[in-house]
């Protein structure tokens, strides 16, 4: 495949990655085109152009629209759960901005994601977003909303993240890929931070980021130590202005599909 | 201790030792082209550039390949672990204890980073030298826009890079990476714009498709060229690529 027709075609259609890109020298591919012609197709026109070296959706690798269809099952569920939280009374006026936009982005992952897949993309299950009844005060008590939404980004960046190696095979999309897994950590470290937490996870256990017990699993593994063979807390233990906390906070760890899938079932209506 | 060329005279000998080395060989040719412009710290030469770009420090060619990826990431790595050094070494005046325990923080992710990359390929990329006397670290409102900058290059690097890894492992462990970066740059987005939607609204993230920042490394080398004393020759790494 030709990855730099790919690239050329993407910021022919999206001003904004072209911006992004900063291939200064193509601003005049833009002169005749307002930023808002091109913004309202930009899905559609965008997916276009990341298969079309496969021809269409259905061209892709398998293992490639498998990853595309298990991150659309997230973005689905990410944004019905704050679509349902639009503008409710029980979020902070202070923070209202920050989940509409959280909001926006959701869905246009959406919208991304189901133009790449056309008529491959899964179909949209139903959420309980209580869990069960695990959380019945979601869309009433800010502090429940808000450690939920912490819970799915922190999550969703551990799933776009394990994904990664599956994308390989089709470069633009593994770039598109990584990109929207930083929106979900810039997300992340946002709403960890309205909850008083760090921006960044401390240790494996679910009760060092401030949540309750029930999602121990999302946060399992992340009290790693060791990258790429080597133990960073041991290699840098005589450094004083290195933790192993703070080792264990530099590396976000993957989760995989079967991992994931797990611990969203419970918002599986 | 890293070579850091503009630490207080208060640091250690070996430092210091480090930062005269550097002036001799750099001269005052050396310090050109904006930098120096905003100083008043004692230990930093105030020289107005005369003309044109400073001189070229040694080269530094980055290898081929995946090992030239990470030795791009190794370089962008200690940048910004430097530049956290310094932050820290010459704190702005009446710092926060929260401010103090986000940059301690930061820094130590830095330094993780570091030394995993020197532990990979610090064979093939030298530990560089760096040149921050551009940055007012007694201004927070500057220490906070250069914090931001650096970890918005570095998350756009890891992001543009990511598609010319061959090794699945390098791959998710860049990936591991980059979601921490882009925390702190989250972070420091609201820092600067509290409760808004700054720390991803539309300079950041594009608002018609939901996607963050992605550099090429040809964008992302010169940027932090301008804060490296050696010359980062990234031809054979970038020819590698295609």
């Amino acid at each position: 495949m030709n990855l730099q027709n790919i690239l050329s075609e993407i910021e022919k259609v999206d001003g904004e990655i072209f911006d992004r890109l900063a291939h200064v020298s193509r601003r005049g591919l833009f002169s005749s085109l307002t930023k808002k012609t091109i913004a309202v197709a930009a899905p559609a026109v965008m997916a276009s152009a990341l298969t079309s070296a496969y021809g269409q959706a259905s061209g892709l690798p398998q293992g490639v629209k498998d990853v595309l269809n298990f991150a659309l099952t997230l973005e689905y569920l990410e944004f019905r759960f704050y679509d349902a939280g639009r503008n409710l009374s029980m979020i902070p006026n202070n923070y209202k901005a920050a989940f509409e936009l959280i909001r926006q982005h959701e869905q246009v992952h959406v919208r991304l994601l189901k133009s790449v897949l056309g008529a491959e993309a899964v179909a949209e299950p139903k959420f309980d977003f209580t869990a069960k009844g695990t959380f019945n005060d979601v869309f009433s008590n800010f502090a429940t909303f808000s450690a939920v939404a912490q819970t799915l980004e922190d999550t969703g960046v551990r799933a776009y993240k394990g994904q990664a190696g599956n994308l390989m095979p089709a470069p633009a999309i593994l770039q598109v890929a990584l990109q929207i897994h930083a929106t979900e950590a810039a997300h992340a470290a946002n709403v960890r931070y309205m909850r008083g937490q760090k921006g960044w996870i401390t240790g494996g256990t679910a009760a060092l980021q401030g949540l309750p017990l029930v999602v121990e699993g999302n946060y399992k593994g992340e009290e790693n130590l060791t990258q790429a063979g080597v133990n960073l807390a041991t290699a840098l233990a005589g450094d004083s202005r290195v933790t192993a906390d703070m080792v264990s906070q530099a590396f976000d760890e993957i989760l995989t599909k079967e991992d994931v899938l797990k611990l969203v079932t419970p918002f599986l209506a | 201790m890293e070579n850091v060329t503009n630490r207080p005279e208060t640091t250690t000998s070996e430092a210091a030792a480090s930062r005269r080395s550097f002036l001799r060989v750099a001269g005052a040719a050396a310090v050109t082209g904006g930098l120096l412009t905003a100083c008043s710290n004692a230990d930093q030469t105030s020289v107005v550039p005369a003309s044109g770009a400073r001189a070229a420090g040694p080269m530094v060619a980055l290898p081929t390949g995946d090992n030239g990826i990470l030795g791009f990431a190794y370089v962008l790595e200690q940048l910004e672990a430097a530049f956290y050094e310094m932050v820290l070494a010459k704190p702005y005046p009446n710092m926060s204890s929260a401010d103090q325990m986000l940059w301690t923080d930061i820094r130590g992710h830095e330094i993780i980073h570091r030394a995993l990359f020197k532990a990979a390929v610090g064979a093939l990329v030298p530990q560089l030298t760096f040149d921050f006397s551009s940055i007012d670290f007694n201004s927070r409102a500057s220490v906070l826009i250069a914090a931001e900058t650096f970890e918005k290059v570095g998350v756009g690097a890891y992001n543009g890079a990511g598609k010319y890894i061959k090794n699945a492992d390098y791959l998710t462990l860049a990936g591991k990476i980059v979601s921490v970066e882009t925390r702190h740059h989250s972070i420091l987005r609201e820092m600067q714009y509290p409760y808004s939607d700054a720390f991803a609204g539309p300079t950041i993230v594009t608002s018609d498709t939901g996607l963050h920042l992605a550099y090429e490394p040809t964008y992302v080398l010169p940027i932090a060229q301008k804060y490296i004393f050696e010359t980062i020759d990234a031809s054979a790494l970038v020819a590698s690529l295609a």
